[in-house]
Parts: structure tokens; sequence; C-alpha cells
């Protein structure tokens, strides 16, 4: 195994530090070494979505980077999106009132692909749009319709 | 019709939970899930989130080959490597543990690690436990395997003939199991219809693929010998005991212990060999072991692919559309192993007839073992197959006799007035109103619009089409399907009961305990909720629930066949039941009432008619825990009942199975419409109306039944259009990620009107039915309908699935472009 490196994160506004092989997964190094565990990873070569992150505002597949390359920048990952004292967003409320999740395990990437949506389109923009720019996260459980009428929803509220 | 004795307790919880005079307060309300936060936050606890102290974890090597002999295995470079634990072959299997378990008849032994030969590719050979995954991965690519190649079995038709390379030596033959039923009068039926159809059909092999993947972490105590396995299955007390077997160890020292898995769609029924491989590996090295399939190894070797089926199947039917009787002769290639027999066929036969008054039926199989992965559960578990087989039958007679193919169904659909309906088969259907589902769906899709609209669009030179479907959804199996196939069944259950413990405390907030599973999707914790909340008048969101593990269990079963909603509301209804009664009799003594004049409301036991008077159910819970001398002399303190609740309605097969009794008899009923455009340039398809109307009895939850309607629906279109496990000629899988399995996305899925009709079953607790399957059982069927009326010009007749882009421009322009 190569030589371990030092990599400095911010994550949902604090900073951590870590020692990591230089193959670790960003996904790895949030699940395991910073216990945020609240992102999934479900076929581990970039395909389903599952493990997105926001990375300096933007989603990555956290499964396809490795811990090193996000060294010095700023995560934000589904711990970051509810309020210090758990109360939940308003993405997130919009999803539980629109039954927006089933199981659950690819909620985290779609809550956080949503979030970057509605900052591009604060509106909500058309179902049409909505569906591409989720179109990236499987989810196998909602047949997605639900989804979409959460961030609709979650826009109306005026993200 | 006289309909065998219910279960004296089922019938006893569906009398009092009957009442419709007032109406419902909690039940039937589209309530926010009360499960939801915590996935929301990121919160879940699913099997790869936990860790604990000194845990290592594994990583598997899968065979290359699909059938092979190993000939050595060196494992010396993979135990060199730093942070290597241990390496684990079928050499330690073979020493230390027994096969897993099987429900299918003969000598089919399938072990944890292969031991002489592997049967499938990417079947287990060894593994690596180590300090973390990455090093156990790393070994696992150092480990040398010297194998011999076997002739590779891969057509299930070619595998009955004599010759054929044999995929299990002791078994002497791939055709695992053969066996005709026949019920009433066939082949009369046949030579008196004036007419018939028959079609060859072909199901292809795909599988549920939840996001999370099958996982567990053995945790063995040396002290005590406990070995405690965490594991994302779906049952934990039904047959999971068996896993005690497999490792060699006392039934009362393996401690299951549920945890939540991100779906399951069947893939995690009765899921056995990942709990017991992770056990096994904790047992060898004294330490928590964790081990959790990788995307790869859930595609070549979780053991659950759906149904991969080939039929000759034929309905006679006279010149004015009545359907005679019905004929299907089956071959199913189930691979590897037969870990549930041929249950996938038996619950087919449950709903054999749909919803239609046929009276005659054959039923043949051959149920045939090759060389790959293994068939476990697939949503629909085989009846998905069956109802896509019938509805084929029907469209093509509706085409061979020119009678539009709404028209022909309705002339058959069994009358209102005709419940509780025996079908041939002996199973019953409980309930229904099938014309009233049958005039929701075309009045809320406006039928008769979009047939002139694919009229003028036709006209135009658009590839309109319109596919009608109907579906029975049978739920609340009993589990003798699994054994009715045999004359003389080794293992015949008949109780598949489900348990629920109510604690109200003494601070007056209620816990239940629910005994057979783990969150996986499905809405246990709201459903329980809104019963509980319906029979206390509490609010929903009070209630706690949590899952005990199998040393603390009561009997139980588990979701799976549209089951739990069913059979956990009877099981909290009873308890609650046991509970009402304690609390009305304290309530009666302190409020100085007849119990008669109580009622349940805001949060607590009242005088009915007096606002007033009233105790909140913490003074009543208070007094029963602490105030022993308050309470009635004869009464024991404390407010805890629990209650199984056994299967309602079920009753044996008889001897020469011409009759297989009554096994799955809660059934709902659904239609579906789809109005497509087909691109036949590309293939593509678009979406321009799709309606699902289903009864699924009383509703507890109307948000979450849609929920699964539309989720079960789009899995059902990835069926119809898009999956395959496909394999090369050497029975390697050729689409073992997603980049070559495509899962619908939310740009493939349409947007779904989802209407519900409300016919309750007489036997359920508040007349509720299963509803977790019936989208995933009408969608292939409606595609195939909608594409080949598309298509109508080209006369295409959809006989196979999935129905490929490709496909579609082939049949249209003749030109393929794969």
């Amino acid at each position: 195994m190569s030589d371990k490196r030092v990599v400095r994160v911010e994550v949902n506004g604090a900073w951590y530090d870590g020692l990591v092989e230089p193959r670790r997964t960003l996904s790895d190094f949030l699940r395991e070494d910073l216990d945020l565990t609240g992102t999934h990873v479900a076929c581990e070569n970039g395909f389903c979505g599952n493990c997105n992150v926001l990375l300096d505002g933007e989603t990555v597949r956290s499964c396809l980077m490795f811990a090193v390359q996000a060294d010095g920048r700023s995560l934000t990952t589904v711990e970051g999106l509810a309020e210090p004292d758990g109360t939940l967003g308003r993405l997130q409320q919009a999803f539980h009132d629109n039954h927006g999740l089933q199981c659950g395990f690819c909620t985290p990437a779609m809550l956080l692909t949503a979030h970057e949506y509605l900052e591009a389109y604060p509106d909500g923009g058309t179902d049409e749009q909505i569906r591409e720019a989720i179109s990236g996260v499987i989810c196998r459980c909602t047949g997605y319709q639900h989804i979409v009428e959460s961030i609709r929803a979650a826009a109306g509220g005026g993200a | 019709m006289s309909i065998a004795e219910q279960d004296p307790n089922a019938a006893k919880v569906a009398r009092e939970t009957a009442g419709t005079e007032t109406p419902r307060r909690w039940l039937g309300k589209s309530l926010n899930r009360v499960e939801d936060p915590r996935f929301l936050r990121g919160q879940g606890r699913y099997l790869d989130d936990i860790k604990l102290p000194g845990m290592l974890h594994a990583a598997v090597l899968g065979s290359p080959h699909a059938h092979a002999k190993i000939i050595s295995i060196d494992t010396s470079k993979a135990e060199a490597l730093p942070g290597v634990v241990r390496v684990v072959t079928g050499k330690d299997v073979a020493e230390h543990a027994a096969p897993l378990p099987s429900f299918g008849a003969g000598p089919i032994v399938q072990d944890m690690i292969a031991i002489e030969k592997v049967r499938h590719y990417g079947e287990t050979v060894a593994a690596v436990i180590a300090e973390n995954r990455y090093i156990a991965e790393d070994a696992c690519d150092l480990i040398e395997v010297v194998y011999e190649q076997l002739p590779v079995v891969l057509d299930p038709v070619a595998a009955r003939e004599e010759g054929s390379a044999l995929v299990h030596e002791a078994l002497e033959t791939n055709t695992a199991y053969e066996r005709t039923f026949s019920f009433g009068e066939v082949d009369r039926a046949f030579e008196d219809a004036d007419r018939s159809v028959t079609a060859n059909l072909y199901w292809p092999r795909s599988t549920g693929m939840p996001m999370d993947t099958n996982g567990a972490i053995g945790d063995y105590d040396p002290g005590t010998g406990v070995v405690t396995i965490h594991a994302n299955s779906m049952n934990f007390t039904y047959f999971l005991w068996l896993i005690a077997g497999s490792l060699k160890i006392p039934a009362g020292k393996l401690r299951l212990v549920p945890v939540v898995a991100g779906g399951s769609f069947g893939s995690k029924f009765f899921m056995h060999k990942v709990p017991t491989f992770a056990g096994f590996l904790s047992m060898l090295v004294g330490k928590p072991v964790k081990y959790v399939e990788d995307r790869r190894t859930h595609i070549t070797n979780n053991d659950h692919c759906g149904s991969d089926r080939r039929y000759e199947a034929s309905l006679a039917f006279d010149d004015d559309g009545e359907f005679k009787a019905l004929r299907i002769s089956c071959i199913d290639d189930y691979g590897a192993y037969l870990q549930f027999g041929t249950g996938t066929h038996g619950n087919a036969l449950s709903q054999i007839v749909g919803p239609y008054r046929i009276q005659h039926v054959e039923y043949s199989l051959a149920a045939v073992l090759t060389n790959k992965n293994q068939q476990g559960a697939y949503r629909g578990f085989g009846a998905e197959v069956s109802n896509w087989i019938l509805e084929r039958l029907v469209d093509l007679a509706a085409r061979d006799l020119d009678l539009d193919r709404v028209e022909i169904r309705r002339r058959n659909l069994i009358p209102a007035g005709s419940f509780p309906y025996r079908t041939p088969t002996g199973n019953i259907y409980d309930s229904g109103n099938y014309q009233g589902v049958l005039a929701k769906v075309l009045e809320d899709v406006d039928y008769d619009h979009w047939v002139e609209y694919r009229a003028k669009a036709r006209a135009e030179g658009r590839h309109v089409g319109i596919g009608v479907v109907a579906s029975q959804e049978r739920s609340v199996f009993s589990s003798t399907e699994f054994w009715f196939w045999f004359d003389d069944p080794q293992f015949t259950p008949t109780s598949s009961p489900e348990s629920a413990s109510v604690r109200i405390g003494p601070t007056g907030e209620i816990v239940v305990t629910l005994h057979s599973q783990s969150m996986w999707g499905n809405s246990p914790e709201t459903v329980v909720s809104q019963v509980l909340a319906e029979e206390f008048d509490v609010d929903p969101a009070s209630v706690v629930v949590n899952y005990a593990d199998s040393q603390n269990a009561l009997p139980g079963t588990g979701p799976g066949g549209s089951r739990y909603t069913v059979m956990v509301a009877g099981a909290v209804a009873g308890a609650s039941s046991e509970l009402k009664d304690k609390i009305r009799r304290i309530a009666s003594d302190k409020l100085e009432v007849a119990e008669a004049d109580l009622e349940f409301r805001d949060g607590g036991v009242g005088v009915v008619g007096v606002p007033d008077r009233h105790l909140m159910l913490a003074d009543i819970a208070m007094t029963a825990y602490m105030f022993r001398l308050d309470l009635p002399p004869d009464m024991p303190s404390g407010l805890a009942a629990h209650c199984t609740y056994d299967h309602p309605l079920t009753t044996l097969p008889n001897a020469d199975r011409s009759d297989l009794g009554i096994f799955y008899p809660f059934v709902g009923h659904a239609w579906h419409i789809a109005v497509i455009e087909v691109d036949i340039e590309t293939g593509k398809l678009e979406f321009l109306r799709y309606a699902a109307v289903h009864d699924a009895g009383t509703i507890v939850n109307p948000r979450t039944l849609d929920g699964q309607v539309i989720g079960g629906t789009v899995q059902g279109l990835g069926t119809a259009l898009y999956e395959e496990i496909l394999y090369d000629d050497l029975g390697r899988v050729r689409n073992e990620s997603f980049e070559h399995y495509h899962l619908p996305s939310s740009m493939d899925a349409p947007s779904i009107t989802v209407g519900h009709q409300e016919t309750p079953s007489p036997y359920t607790a508040y007349g509720i039915k299963g509803a977790g399957e019936g989208g995933r059982m009408l969608a292939p069927a409606i595609m195939s309908a909608a594409i080949e009326d598309a298509l109508s010009p080209y006369g295409v007749t959809v006989t196979s699935l999935p129905i490929s882009a490709e496909q579609i421009v082939e049949w249209a322009t003749g030109t393929r472009s794969d």
C-alpha cells in the first residue's frame, strides 16, 4: 500500500482532518472515517448516483472520487440539510409531506441532487426539468413520481 | 357457498374491527409516514452503517466459470498480505458447517462456499477476512484457484435431454421436478369450445435489484456460545432458525437482529446465505465480521433471480367471447439450486384464472436446473408471470374474434354477487366488485377520448397504442404453495402467523414490538401507528415501534406475498382488544360507570356523551403499573398484551391435489390503462396517459398505497422494457453492473394516475387486503398490449420480454440496429 496522505475537508460547515490511503474513496472517507453514514453506496461505479454529495455546491459521485481529491474543499452531505436540532429542512419536509421516499436508501442523494437543482431553478421549473435533474439517481422503490411532486412542493415553498 | 371455518381468533378480530357505523378516525388517511424523519436526516442505520468494536471485514472470490471442478486452491499469497486475518474456503465449510436450507426435493445441496465444484458464474469459492474491505478484496485477487471446466448447462430445454451434463450429479437429472395438475375437465372443454388460441411465450430472468445489497454482521460470543447476526433479511422468525442448522449450533444460541434494509422486492425474502456466511466467518475468527455484497456479487450470486420461464399456453373460448378453459405448460429455468422448491408456481395457481370465469385449468411444470444463479423471490413471486401469460392470451383471443379488448374482458369478469368465489384450483377470492373497478378506470382515463385520439393519430401516420389489462392481486400466503406439489411432502407448514406486543407504559405512551421483520421500504411503523391510533384515538406520531430479535420474538413470518399490512393489523388489533378490555375495567371502576358506556377518545377513555368525564391513558396506566390496590381485585399489574394472529382463512389441499385448498384468499383487483406513442425510428416510447385503479379492500393509508402501486408499476416497466440478466455461451453474466443492467430512471417512468375502490375483505382486520405487488403484476402485460397495439400496422405479436427499443425498430422497419 502506498503512503497515507493528510486530507483536510470542510463537511457541513465543520473542518475535518484525515489520514488516508490515496485510493480511499470519498464515500468511504465520509462513511467510515467521519462516521457520516447518511451517504450511501449502491453500485460503486458511478451509475446509480446514490452516493451523490455536494462538492462546493455541485453534485459529485462520492464513490468515484478519492478522498484526497476533496482536500481543501467544501462538502455538503445529507447530515447538513436539517437544522442542528433535527428539524427537517424545507426540502426534507416536502419529501416527508409528499411521500417522496420508501426505503430511504437513495433519499440522501435525491435530496442533495434536488437541492442543487433548486438552487438553479428556484421556481421549480417543469416536471420534465425535475425528472431530467434527478435522472442520474436511481430509486428502485418510488417510481419517482412522488419525488418529483416533493421537489415541486419544495419549490412552491420558495426554495 | 360454504367456505371452510375461519380461524377463531382471526374471526373475532374481523368481527371487532368490521364496524363501519362511525367513520374511522385514523385509518384511511394519508398521514405522513412515521418512519420518514430518520431516513430524511441520513440516520437510517442500514447494515453497512453499523460498526461493532473490533469488527473485521470480509470479501468473497466468485467463480469465473459457470460449471467447473475445483482442483486446488492456493491461499498462501493471500494469507501473507498484511492485514489479512484468515482465508476461508470450501474446506472450512465442509469441516465446520452444514449445507444451506432448501425446500426443494432431492439431493440438491448448496453450501455457502462451493466445496467440490462451482455451479454458476460468481458462486463463492473463497472468502477473506481482513482488517478492512480494501485489504480483503486485495487478498481475494491473490488466491489461486485451479479449475477443471465442465460442460455448461444453459438451455433448460436441452438440459432435460438424455446425455446432458448434470448440474447435480446426485440428482441424476436436471429436471428437479415435473408434474401436471388438472382442475375440471380440460380436454373436453377444449374440444367443446368454438375456438382457441395458443402462444409460446418467454419471460426473462431479472431480479429485484434493491439499492441496498444483502449484508450481515456475524458476532460470535465465545463466552456464551451465542452467535448474534445482524442482517437486513426480511424474515427473522419464520425459517431463519434453519441458519442454526447450517452453523451446527443449537437454535437457541442463534440471535438474529433485524436491521433496516434499503429495499428488497423479494431479494431479501428468507435471505439466508449472507447471514449464515457472516455468522460462520465470525465463529472462525471469534470476532465480529461484516459481509456486504458489492453490486457485482449481488447480481451474480445473490440467489434471488426472478422467474425465467418458457410457456406454451392456450385459452379456449366460444364465438361470443366466453372463456372456457386454460392450458398452461411451463419449463422454468431455476438455475443452480432450488431453495424454495416450486413455490413460485404454487403462488401462480392461487389466481391462475385471473378475474375471469374460467372453469377448467391444466397446469404443467418442469422445473429445470442450469448453471445460473438460482431463483429466489421477486415481487409477484410467480403470479406476475402467470398474469402476463393470461392477459397475453386474452389479447390474442380478442384479436382472433375481432372483439374489443375491454369488451372481451368485461364479458368474462366474475360477477359482483358471487363472492366468496371458489376458483378451479380450490383457492377462493374473498370479495370483489370487478365491474366497479373497470368502470372507474375507463372513466378516470376517459377511454373513449383516447380511442378517438388513436384513430386520428394513426390517420396522421403516428404510432399510438392503447393497452388495457386487468389483474388479481392475491395477498397473504399460508405456505401450502410450497408443498402441495408433493403427494408425500416432507415438511408441511400451514402456520404463517404474525405477532404484535403492545405495551402502554406507566406514563401512557404506547410501545409496540413487531416480531418478524426489519423495515425495508414498506411502512410497518406507519401501519401499526395508524391501527393503534384508530383503536385508542392517540396521535400516531406518538407511538413507538421496535423490532424484536429472534431470541425475544413471538411467532412471525415477515413480509412477502403482500401479507404484512393485513397480518400485522390483525395482530395489533388483537392485542389492542385485550388491552382495551383491561383499560375499560379500570376506567369503569374509577369513573363509576358501566363499561358499555365508555369509549376511547382523545388519548384516553371517556363516558359516551359526557365530554368532561374522561381519563387519559397516562392516568389509567400509572394506576395499572403502580397502584395495585386501586385495581379491580383480580387484576394483575401492568398494561401489556401480546397477540399471535394466525392466517385467517386457509385449508388443506386434498389427497389427489384436484383441490389445492384455500391458500391465498384475500384477493385485490386492478385495471391499468396506458396510452403510448412509439417512435419507430428509434424505438423510443412516450407515455401519453397511464391510469391505474386498484381495489385492495379497506385502505390504511391512501398515499403509501399509491406509492406501492406506482413503484411496483415502474418496476414492472423495467421488466417489460429493459431488464434481463444476460449470460454468454459459457454461462458468464454479461451485465454485472448498472452500466449494462438498465434500471428505470426518472426519465423512463410515466406519471401515473392512481384511483382506488374499497371492497373490504370479510375475513381480515378492518377488511384490509395486501397490495404490495399489484403494479408489477400489471405493467408487463400493459406494455405488451400497448406496444402491440401501437405497432398493429405491422402485425406484431409480443411473445417475449423485455421489449427493447431495437426490437421495436426491427418490427416496424425490418432492420436491426444493435
